[in-house]
Order: C-alpha cells, then sequence, then structure tokens
C-alpha cells in the first residue's frame, strides 16, 4: 500500500471530499485503501446488474434485428423489418393505446387519492392512524396474480358485485365479457393494489416536512385546501415524481392483471403490451426477434415519459 | 367544535377507502370456508367448508412443493439481495467519490430497463446454463435492484461519520465496522428493504413462468393461476388457495410494518 502513496497528484484526485488533511501523507495511503474498498463493496451489485440487465437489453436489441422460429434465428431483411411489421400489426396498435388508456386515467387518479389519504393521516389529532394505515397499505403486500383472481371471483357474471347491484335494483352487467367495463374492472383493480402502497412513500414524505410552514400557511388565513395544494404538494414535489417514474413504468410493463384478471379479454380489449409481448414470444408459434422489437418500443416508451417527467418535474417556479 | 367537524370529511374518506381496501381481503378469506355456490351465490360470512376445501385443493395440486419453492425462491432472494444491495449502498454513501457517483447514475438507469427487454435474452442465457426449471434462474436476476442500491445509499446518509472515524481509530477494520457497526444501526432499514425485496420475489409471476417449464415446479402465484385456468372452477377451493398464497407476504409485512415504515422515512429524508 506504500507504494500507493508515492503519487500524490493522482491520489488526491481520487480522495472524497471527507479527508479532513490533504497533506499528511500517511492519511493518502488510508483514503486510497478506503476508495479501493469502496469499489469492491459495489462491485458485486454493479456486475450483477451489468449481467441481468445491461447485457440483456443489448443482446434484446440485436435478436430485434432477427426473424424466424424458435431457436432457429437469422438475421432480418431488411434489418428493421420486425419493426416495419410492427408499425402494421392491428393487435400491437390496440395493447399501446390500451397501455396508455391505462396510464392517463389511472396513474393520476391513484397519485391523487395517496397524496389526500396520506395528508389526511398526516393529521396529528387524527385517531386509530395505525389501524387506518396498515388496512390500507394491505392490498400491496397481495400478490398481482392473487388479487386479480380474487376481483375475478367477484365480477363475475353471477358474482359479489352484481349480487351487491342487485340490491338497488340495477341490473346484472356483464363486468369482464365488455371491452369498456373490462378495462374499468382492471383499472379499479390497480387502484386498489397500489393505492396505499404509493401513500406510504407520501406519508413518509410527509414526516420529513416541517410543520411550521403548514402552521404559518394557516395563521395568514389559508383555508385546508389552500394549503395542501400550495405547501403541501410543491414541498413533495421529489416524491410526486418518484412515484409518477415508478406507476408510469409499473403501467408499461403491466402483466399480472391482464393475464389473470381479464384474460387480455374481451377478444383483445384489455390486453397490455408486455401480454401481447408473452404471447408473441413463449406461446403458439414463438417468434423472439420479434417479441423483442416488442420489447424494445415499450423500454424507448418507458424512458421518453421517464425524461418528460423529470423534465417537468425538476422545473421550479 | 369546529376544528372536530373539520375533521369529518377525513374520516370519511378514510373510512370509505378502508371498506374499499378491506372487502376483497375478507371476500377471499371468508370463501375459502364455503362452497363454490355460497361463494357465487355472495355468502359473507364463514361457512363450515374450510376443512373440505383445503382437502380439495391439497388433493388436487402439489401445494406442499409450491410453498417450499415459493418460501426457497423469497428468502434466498431476500437474504442474497440484502447482503449485495446493503454493501453497494453503503460502499457509495460511505466511501464517497467522483468516480462512484458517476457509477450509480449508470446503475440506476437499470430502473428505465422495462423486465420486458430483458426478459428474452435472460431465457436463452439460462436455456444454454441448463438452469431452466431451477430456482437459482428465478432468484439471481433478482438478487442486484437499483432501487434498493438507492434505498441503502439514501439511507446511509443518516449514518453518522464520528462512529465510522472512531472504530477506525479503534482499530477495527472495514468489513468489520460494516458487519458489527453499520448493520445494527440500520435495522430499520434493512427491515423495509427485506419487506420489499420478500413481497416482490414472492409474488413475481411473470419470470418464474418463462424459466419454470416443468409442471412439477411451480410457485405459488402459478398454482393459483393453473387452479383458475380449468373450464369448472370451484371458487371455495380457489379462493383458499389465493389465502395460502397471500398469507407469507401479508405476515411478514403486519411483522415488520414498524420498522418498514420506519425504513422508508430514513430513505425519503
Amino acid at each position: 500500500m506504500t507504494a500507493l502513496t508515492a503519487t500524490p497528484e493522482k491520489a488526491s484526485g481520487e480522495r472524497g471530499k471527507k479527508s479532513p488533511r490533504r497533506d499528511d501523507r500517511k492519511w493518502l495511503g488510508t483514503d486510497r485503501r478506503h476508495n479501493l474498498t469502496g469499489w469492491a463493496f459495489l462491485l458485486p451489485a454493479a456486475i450483477l446488474i451489468l449481467l441481468v440487465s445491461f447485457v440483456p437489453m443489448i443482446q434484446a436489441f440485436f435478436l430485434s434485428l432477427q426473424t424466424g422460429r424458435g431457436t432457429r434465428l437469422d438475421w432480418a431483411d431488411p434489418l428493421w423489418y420486425n419493426y416495419t411489421r410492427l408499425m402494421g400489426d392491428e393487435i400491437f396498435k390496440q395493447t399501446l393505446g390500451k397501455t396508455f388508456i391505462y396510464l392517463i386515467i389511472q396513474v393520476p387518479i391513484m397519485l391523487m387519492m395517496a397524496l389526500i389519504l396520506a395528508n389526511v393521516l398526516n393529521n396529528p389529532r387524527l385517531k386509530w392512524k395505525a389501524f387506518w394505515r396498515t388496512a390500507i397499505f394491505l392490498p400491496a403486500a397481495v400478490s398481482l396474480v392473487a388479487y386479480s383472481l380474487v376481483f375475478r371471483t367477484m365480477f363475475a357474471n353471477d358474482g359479489f358485485v352484481n349480487d351487491f347491484l342487485a340490491g338497488f335494483g340495477v341490473a346484472p352487467v356483464n363486468w369482464l365479457g365488455d371491452p369498456t367495463t373490462a378495462k374499468a374492472v382492471l383499472i379499479v383493480g390497480l387502484l386498489w393494489r397500489w393505492t396505499g402502497f404509493n401513500m406510504i412513500f407520501f406519508l413518509a414524505g410527509l414526516q420529513n416536512i416541517d410543520r411550521s410552514t403548514i402552521e404559518a400557511a394557516r395563521m395568514d388565513g389559508a383555508n385546508g385546501f389552500q394549503v395542501f395544494w400550495r405547501v403541501t404538494v410543491p414541498q413533495l414535489r421529489p416524491i410526486i415524481l418518484l412515484t409518477a417514474i415508478m406507476s408510469t413504468n409499473g403501467t408499461l410493463q403491466l402483466f399480472d392483471e391482464s393475464w389473470a384478471l381479464t384474460r387480455g379479454g374481451p377478444a383483445y380489449a384489455t390486453m397490455s403490451m408486455s401480454h401481447y409481448l408473452y404471447e408473441v414470444s413463449f406461446q403458439r408459434n414463438p417468434n423472439f426477434g420479434y417479441g423483442a422489437a416488442l420489447a424494445y418500443v415499450i423500454l424507448i416508451l418507458v424512458a421518453i415519459l421517464a425524461f418528460i417527467q423529470l423534465k417537468v418535474g425538476d422545473k421550479r417556479d | 367544535m369546529t376544528r372536530r367537524l373539520r375533521d369529518v370529511p377525513g374520516y370519511l374518506f378514510l373510512g370509505i377507502f378502508t371498506i374499499f381496501s378491506l372487502l376483497p381481503l375478507y371476500f377471499m378469506a371468508v370463501s375459502a370456508t364455503n362452497t363454490s355456490q355460497d361463494v357465487l351465490a355472495s355468502r359473507l360470512i364463514p361457512g363450515g367448508e374450510f376443512f373440505n376445501n383445503v382437502a380439495k385443493l391439497f388433493s388436487s395440486q402439489d401445494v406442499g412443493a409450491a410453498m417450499l419453492s415459493s418460501f426457497l425462491i423469497a428468502a434466498g432472494t431476500t437474504v442474497l439481495a440484502l447482503i449485495v444491495c446493503s454493501i453497494a449502498g453503503y460502499g457509495f454513501e460511505v466511501y464517497h467519490s467522483r468516480g462512484k457517483d458517476i457509477m450509480m447514475g449508470v446503475l440506476l438507469l437499470a430502473i428505465m430497463i422495462p423486465f420486458a427487454a430483458t426478459m428474452i435474452p435472460l431465457f436463452q442465457v439460462f436455456a444454454k446454463l441448463g438452469l431452466v426449471n431451477s430456482l437459482f434462474a428465478v432468484i439471481i436476476p433478482a438478487i442486484s435492484t437499483p432501487l434498493l442500491i438507492l434505498l441503502f445509499r439514501q439511507s446511509s446518509r443518516a449514518f453518522p461519520s464520528e462512529i465510522l472515524e472512531a472504530a477506525r481509530v479503534d482499530g477495527l477494520n472495514e468489513v468489520s465496522i460494516f458487519a458489527r457497526i453499520y448493520v445494527p444501526t440500520m435495522r430499520a432499514t434493512f427491515a423495509a428493504a427485506g419487506v420489499i425485496t420478500f413481497m416482490t420475489a414472492w409474488n413475481n409471476y411473470l419470470w418464474p413462468r418463462v424459466i419454470l417449464i416443468k409442471n412439477e415446479v411451480q410457485t405459488m402465484p402459478m398454482l393459483i393461476v393453473n387452479l383458475s385456468a380449468g373450464y369448472v372452477t370451484d371458487y371455495g377451493v380457489l379462493m383458499l388457495a389465493v389465502l395460502l398464497a397471500s398469507l407469507p407476504t401479508v405476515i411478514v409485512f403486519l411483522l415488520l410494518q414498524r420498522s418498514f415504515a420506519e425504513g422508508i422515512t430514513g430513505a425519503i429524508k
């Protein structure tokens, strides 16, 4: 290790800003050693992410330029054949449109409700806080296919929801058999599963907000809504951004609910992009090349939407 | 009095949302004790069919094997993920340097990579390695996640550097400082990370479904989907299976929820 101290210029460049003494040669050695220890600490995680995310992502790109069934793959002619095929694929366009419907309707409603719930729960006078919090988070502990099957049972033709509505004289609705109501059921399911999850993040964020800012606004005569909208929400911006990106990401990758709750149906009315990707890649005539092209479209959409959200979310006014 | 009145809409909203949250869970639990006909007749009181449903479920499906697979996957992933991601988060924050900041930025980009985009090449690689149908193939891709590393890095900011310096002066090496001082201090962060990882691993469906092809190797989520796929579904049995598939994660959350909330709050600061 002493050999490393022989090049002080280089070592000082590597040093963290926490180092207290710049000119002490003994400290340089330790710093250098700590720096290397740090790299050793993060190496396993970095290598794993490289191997299970970045490398397959690049492989998927090359795969998307190939065609063929199963393992017999050849370069496509022209190379971008899978992508042009995708542009003319009516089912793909449908799944893309559906995904955006889920995104535009479900994510804002969910985040808004999660914000309001967190704000109500943060009221210091509120009673039975632990109970409310636990009850509302609990759906997030249940697996996606599990709750999908519960919802499927409840929304069956002769199921609980229709029985309940019959009590009010409403005629039975074929929830999962109609394209519009099937989408609505899927959205209700997503709201049920994820609102509490996002609420926990907002609650954590609220606990870190200085309560005096809220009291001050109250003293200045702001009403509850104004305090919420003009004092609380702006301070939660980074967390709103985080949850918005996570939810967008999750919606674009939606699979389990489409698979188990609506089974993509009726026809292809509720099928998500990932569900279609699975069908193309692993069912009937497996076509990895076409599936990979589809995956790349999802990847690009996720990146674009995250970029837009970061731009909008970072703006200060 | 006016203050009390002002809280009424809040309680109302909470109450309605709590019913919305608990009703499907109650429906699931109560239906596990009823016959299929009673489930469809929306019987919302516990019945006497629980043991019948248990007998039917266990005779038609190998629940024990699926539970064991799910448990091995969830526990294995959680232990490995906590080790790998905590040392990484600690390394990024405590041995902070410019190079590591850049590295963290690159790793964070992996959050943007949808699983769908890596699924096919991953399947090909694991097939080449002969790991199709192996639980390792389910565990390996889930060990290192950018979000968990981020959680540990953010939380490590609260780890006082004086303790670190003092331990070094006392002659503790870097690994012992991590194991004997950092880990016990950051218990809440570990709890939060553990809860999230256990739930995600237990509940994961798509990747196990892709990589576990043999019928005998299945997880609980796969088992319940198979149960519902037949022409005739026994809803009582199905809801019992769904209940069994949900209990482990619910219990883990209830046991650790205090530390879980604390851990998330510490990371968001």
